[in-house]
């Protein structure tokens, strides 16, 4: 018999690179922010709205936010992992989190696209 | 066979408080501090987003909140928290990477991440809220 140490949570190596790949995206987009408000200034409403209104930046700022929501959700299950014992509450609170983020994707669209 | 063994008896001291932890150590736990600080601000942050973007009166306003000195405190903590996680997560990638493993190169980055979190806290707070 095969005694496996039954960790509770699946074997992870996908969220693992996930993890990786959104914390990659999200640094090359604060990069890019960062350039662009220094070249274009943003301290004003005309500056700073402009920067967003470009369709590379609407499309970049969207690609970073989702996948910051993505990276939130694996990270912060990874915290009610280690510290959330009573299966019941991990639980419910994850599916808290994951209707927070899911709506925040939906609200993050409605910024960008309404501009 | 795959069973685990560990029968010894030795004194161990587990209580972190009591335990001085090396660099490294303080810098994953801040790292994992500043990511659920973050998390819980998402709400607050898109909201100024959205203000700053949404017309020239809501950009006013934020403006105006973020002279405030409460609120230029809270978003200094999130600047931080902000500089910290992509700093110390780089250097995990980094490590993710095998580059820096060995004890005394990961205790040199995990000095070189403070120092270019707080610094780039500085500089940035200075630049955007003061
Ligand atoms: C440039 C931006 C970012 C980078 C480079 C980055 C990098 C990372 C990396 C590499 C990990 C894995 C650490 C590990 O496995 O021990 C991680 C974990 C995490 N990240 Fe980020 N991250 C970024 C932005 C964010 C943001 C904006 C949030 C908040 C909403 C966030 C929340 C978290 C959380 C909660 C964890 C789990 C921490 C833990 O398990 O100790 N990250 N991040």
């Amino acid at each position: 018999m095969v005694n496996r140490i039954v960790v509770g949570a699946g074997y992870g190596l996908r969220d693992w690179i996930a993890q990786r790949a959104t914390a990659v995206i999200m640094a090359v987009y604060t990069v890019i922010l960062l350039a662009a408000v220094v070249a274009n200034g943003g301290s004003t409403y005309e500056a700073w709205h402009g920067l967003f209104a470009s369709g590379f930046m609407k499309f970049a700022t969207f690609l970073a936010l989702l996948s910051l929501f993505y990276h939130a959700w694996i990270g912060v299950r990874d915290i009610f992992m280690d510290y959330i014992k009573p299966t019941g509450l991990r639980l419910g609170l994850m599916v808290v989190v994951i209707a927070a983020l899911v709506g925040y994707a939906g609200w993050a669209a409605q910024i960008l696209w309404r501009l | 066979m795959a069973e685990l063994t560990m029968k010894k008896k030795r004194p161990k001291n587990l209580d972190l408080l009591t335990i001085k932890q090396p660099l490294p150590a303080v810098l994953s736990i801040l790292h994992r501090v500043s990511g659920a600080g973050l998390f819980l601000f998402l709400p607050v942050l898109l909201w100024l987003l959205q203000s700053s973007l949404a017309s020239p009166e809501s950009f006013a306003m934020v403006k105006g909140l973020a002279g405030n000195i409460v609120v230029k405190v809270i978003l200094l903590g999130l600047l931080w928290a902000y500089c910290h996680h992509f700093c110390a997560g780089i250097r995990y990638l980094l490590l993710d990477g095998h580059i820096g493993i060995e004890k005394e190169a990961a205790r040199m980055t995990a000095k070189i991440s403070f120092a270019v979190s707080l610094l780039a806290t500085v500089i940035l707070g200075g630049l955007l809220l003061w």
